[in-house]
């Protein structure tokens, strides 16, 4: 499949996120598949943001494993990523500020060094001066002539984007925009020539405006939130479009307030949503049991970032399984369900609304910061407002006579009919003590067992009639396959890539992605898995928890475990070289690799030194009397090139063994 | 306006009958509420009792209305969610000191700063009685309970000046002693355009053997018969203070403000609850354009 991967790298502040946005809309109104990510840090200015644009023909499933172009907005992002721009790609930067040698890339790779004064000189004369983030403008014309992009959509979207600023404002950023086009027309190939533009337009948006929407479509009226990294931007989409939806949001106090409104509209009646991440969730556990005891729909999602704790707040991890599976004391019935990817968060947020109301029960939606936050483009059609509405069984009036009415009847399919308050005849109280049929207390019953137990099987016998009417996983790729790895959630699509890639490679992969995790298909899961040669658990966490849950569901153990828990996502060939080194009886090796060395050095330089030094040279050592092999980074000055320290890390445990400085800087 | 049909109490009448301590003060409120919601016309079906947990947050149980036996201090933001889900219901929050002024506090002073149009009545018994006499945010300095064996060392909240800082419009005192005085306040709570929040000295017979009946009774006096002006916020909060041989009952504050539910765009079109569930097709569309 023909694709192109643009990276764009910089400070938080270069606005580099509206550079991608520009040249991903681009692509997207063409016909073209995007898969950006972001890798962020929690800053608002500073640090190193490094966002990946992966362009295809066909659909992309992850950021890929390539760098076609670099496009670097400070020196630091030339350090960090020109050596992983691929042959036959360009470095783009400014180079009125910033130098790139040929020894900072690999061979075959073009330096566009972009002479800013000078390639804007006509753009400044007619429009005016720039601020310095308008460069990145023409960086992105350069980068969508290399990319084949063409400029007519480019200027569609930048016009687009600030048409409400004015004319003159479109037409200097459209001028930079050609600038940069025309330059890099002028000195470099493009990449691909042979693009064919469907000119399909495919909105481009994240998991978590895909569930926004699909709460919007699914008749949500009432949304509930703090904010949270990375839940904060259904908040954001919720509010910046209330006064359309006429959906309440409400920003509460705290994540208990959170839960505990939308459940409270749940049981007037209103559909309705909160979000969170693992922290917030973990406040809001005590009420996932009262929804259960009371009986009343509510969706809840729960979008993981790295744990414990504050963890790693601006990156992706899927170890809350657990968390959510447990969360709350005693028993009851909850629905737990991680879609697997942007599409799916629509479908499944407006499924989610379905089942919370026809099983009178929570739901809780597990994402995770990957999900959440990255952009896609989307088929459109996934996208539509006439979605099907079921309530399920409700009662709209209780005449005056028939008897009293039983909130918690005890049927055979353990729901019991829903009265609204407000219906007269029908009042109730929605307890979190236990209760019998007509809501009155059991709690302080000197003994009724009978009814406890009776009360518990009906509750719990609700999920019997749920997990029928869930699809079960089905496994994906050959069915004769070598290797069946299993992955949950968000892991699908980089999953499906990476299965493509090791079958490509001679090794047969399958994957079992597992999207509905309670109630669980047990059997299915069970026969899929005692069929499977070799079984691999790939999961972005340490202790692979839906492995662990697998075998406690089916008592099948799996022969080996993937884990990545360094914040980033998952990527195919990543995976790939792991399951290859578990299949051929090695140890999962997750030791510190020459690049990773090179980023112990920058951390520790930047504790220490400021932004003077700069790590240039890494080579592995063996014998060295710290008991394993450890990495030699030689660090010079960032001005001169002068040799100024030398560091030694741990390959194995990643310890800094030694900073020893150089005569030139020890003066 | 329309005109107010008065129902009759027994109306009211719970499913089952209450199981406090006899000569609990929270009868005395169950009553109240009965008598307001009466006198106030408000259908069974169209009241909402919230509460959380604790003796008195068992009060839901024992009246003809929907009710929401909540946990243990959220009664505030479960009754809010259900209040801005309908606001056709008339909500009311019922439970003691430990849920609404300890667990619960934080919620309480920012429903107070909405101006939610809800009333919060509070027994406020200064003990823990469910959990069989512990110290509570409203126990008096000094006092020896199960858990301050050697007097209590922390200072009691002032509910009063609480709510008036927090921006309720409506801040009352009431006593279960005194009934007829207490549905009063109750129904003008009630009938307040925004936050109410009435604290209700409900002793606990059994485990509070200082804040008792003829504790209060010496004590009580009720501001509407010396002529208070429920308008001047800096008078009220200087009142609040006052604590000892004399200690006031009434309405010590009240203001017309803004509530919540003024400001709330979603309201427009009535209550949510009553709204299509239907997403708009035009506006379904034009969120989908903006993300192309």
């Amino acid at each position: 499949m023909q694709e192109v991967t643009i990276g764009i790298a910089g400070a938080a502040g270069d606005g580099l996120d509206k550079s991608g946005d520009t040249l991903a809309r681009s692509c997207g109104r063409l016909g073209l598949h995007v898969y950006a990510y972001n890798c962020y840090q929690s800053i608002i200015r500073g640090g190193h943001i490094w966002l990946k644009v992966r362009i295809g023909a066909e659909k992309v499933y992850s950021h890929g494993d390539h760098l076609n172009v670099l496009i670097a907005l400070n020196q630091d992002s030339i350090e960090r990523h020109a050596g992983e721009v691929e042959k036959g790609g360009v470095v783009i930067f400014n180079s009125d500020k910033i130098k790139c040698e040929p020894t900072q890339v690999r061979e075959g790779v073009k330096i566009l060094g972009l002479p800013m004064s000078k390639v804007t000189a006509d753009v400044v004369a007619e429009h005016g001066p720039l601020q310095a983030i308008m460069q990145n403008t023409v960086a992105i014309g350069a980068a969508c002539f290399i990319g084949s992009i063409g400029l007519e959509e480019p200027t569609e979207v930048l016009t687009d984007t600030f048409g409400h600023k004015g004319q003159k404002i479109v037409d200097l950023n459209v001028g930079l925009l050609k600038a940069g086009y025309e330059f890099a027309k002028a000195n470099v190939e493009p990449i691909h020539k042979d693009w064919k533009f469907s000119k399909k337009r495919r909105p481009f948006l994240t998991g978590n405006e895909a569930i926004a929407i699909g709460a919007y479509a699914a008749g949500c009226k009432f949304y509930s939130a703090y904010p949270m990294t990375p839940a904060s931007t259904v908040l954001h989409w919720m509010a910046s479009h209330a006064h359309k939806t006429g959906i309440c949001v409400k920003q509460c106090e705290d994540e208990l307030s959170v839960i505990n409104m939308a459940i409270g509209a749940g049981i007037a009646g209103a559909r309705s949503m909160c979000a969170t991440a693992g922290g917030g969730f973990a406040l809001m556990t005590e009420a996932v049991g009262m929804a259960g005891i009371m009986e009343v729909p509510v969706v809840c999602v729960e979008v993981q970032r790295g744990g414990p704790s504050t963890g790693l707040p601006t990156k992706t991890e899927q170890a809350d399984l657990f968390q959510v599976y447990g969360a709350s004391q005693g028993e009851f019935p909850r629905l737990i369900v991680a879609p697997k990817d942007i599409a799916d968060c629509f479908h499944t947020t407006v499924e989610s609304f379905n089942l919370a109301d026809k099983y009178q029960l929570p739901v809780l939606l597990m994402s995770d910061l990957l999900l959440s936050e990255h952009p896609e483009t989307v088929d459109p059609e996934v996208f539509t407002h006439d979605v099907k509405i079921d309530r399920g069984e409700m009662v709209h009036e209780w005449p005056e006579g028939k008897g009293k009415y039983k909130r918690f009847a005890f049927t055979e399919s353990g729901i019991s009919p829903r009265a609204l308050p407000g219906t007269p005849n029908a009042a109730y109280v929605s307890a979190t003590d236990d209760h019998d049929e007509e809501s009155i207390l059991i709690s302080d019953m000197f003994t009724n067992q009978a009814l406890r137990r009776k009360i518990m099987e009906k509750r719990n016998r609700k999920v019997e009639n749920l997990l029928k009417e869930l699809p079960a996983p089905v496994l994906e790729g050959p069915q004769d396959a070598d290797v069946t790895l299993v992955c949950w959630g968000s892991s699908w699509g980089v999953m499906k890539e990476a299965a493509e890639l090791l079958t490509a490679e001679g090794v047969k992969t399958n994957i079992l992605n597992i999207k509905y995790i309670a109630p669980f298909h047990a059997k299915e899961v069970g026969e899929i898995l005692s069929k499977a040669k070799k079984k691999i658990s790939v999961e972005v966490n340490f202790t692979s928890q839906m492995a662990r849950f697998i075998q406690m569901e089916t008592g099948i153990k799996m022969d080996g475990h993937v884990n990545r828990y360094d914040g980033e996502p998952l990527e195919p060939k990543w995976i790939g070289d792991h399951v290859k080194r578990i299949l051929a009886g090695k140890p999962l090796d997750l030791e510190v690799t020459e690049d990773e060395a090179k980023e112990i050095a920058y951390h520790w330089l930047r504790t220490h030194n400021g932004e003077k030094l700069r790590p240039v040279k890494v080579t592995r050592e063996s014998a060295n009397g710290h008991g394993e092999p450890t990495w030699n980074i030689e660090i010079s000055e960032r001005a001169t090139g002068a040799a100024a320290a030398r560091m030694k890390v741990g390959v194995s445990t990643g310890s800094t063994y030694s900073y020893e400085k150089l005569a030139s800087e020890a003066k | 306006m329309a005109t107010v049909i008065e129902l009759p109490v027994e109306l009211f009448k719970g499913p089952v009958d209450p199981d406090w301590c006899p000569g609990c003060g929270d009868f005395g409120v169950l009553n109240g509420v009965k008598q307001a919601a009466a006198k106030l016309g408000i259908k069974p079906e169209n009241l909402l009792v919230v509460s959380g947990i604790g003796c008195s947050s068992n009060l839901p149980g024992f009246i003809h209305a929907y009710g929401i036996h909540s946990l243990h201090g959220r009664a505030v933001p479960v009754a809010t969610g259900a209040h801005l889900a309908n606001t056709d219901l008339k909500v009311i929050i019922t439970g003691g000191d430990g849920d609404g002024y300890g667990i619960g506090v934080g919620h309480l002073l920012h429903a107070m700063r909405r101006n939610l149009n809800v009333t919060y009545l509070v027994m406020d018994n200064q003990i823990y009685g469910l959990t069989t006499g512990q110290t509570s945010p409203t126990t008096n300095l000094g006092q020896k309970t199960k858990s301050t064996p050697q007097g209590n060392i922390e200072n009691p909240i002032n509910p009063l000046a609480l709510a008036l800082t927090a921006g309720a419009t409506f801040v009352a005192r009431a006593f279960s002693g005194e009934t007829k005085h207490l549905a009063e306040t109750i129904a003008a709570a009630i009938e307040h355009k925004g936050f109410s929040l009435v604290d209700i000295f409900s002793p606990c017979v059994t485990y509070n053997k200082v804040n008792t009946y003829p504790f209060f009774k010496e004590r009580v006096y009720k501001l509407e018969d010396e002529n208070w002006d429920t308008s001047d916020f800096h008078k009220s909060m200087q009142k609040s203070f006052e604590w000892g041989d004399r200690i006031p009952l009434g309405v010590l504050y009240k203001a017309d403000m803004p509530t919540y539910e003024d400001g709330e765009n979603a309201f427009k079109k009535g209550a949510l609850v009553k709204q299509s569930l239907k997403a708009d097709k035009d506006v379904f569309q034009s969120v989908i354009d903006e993300m192309i």
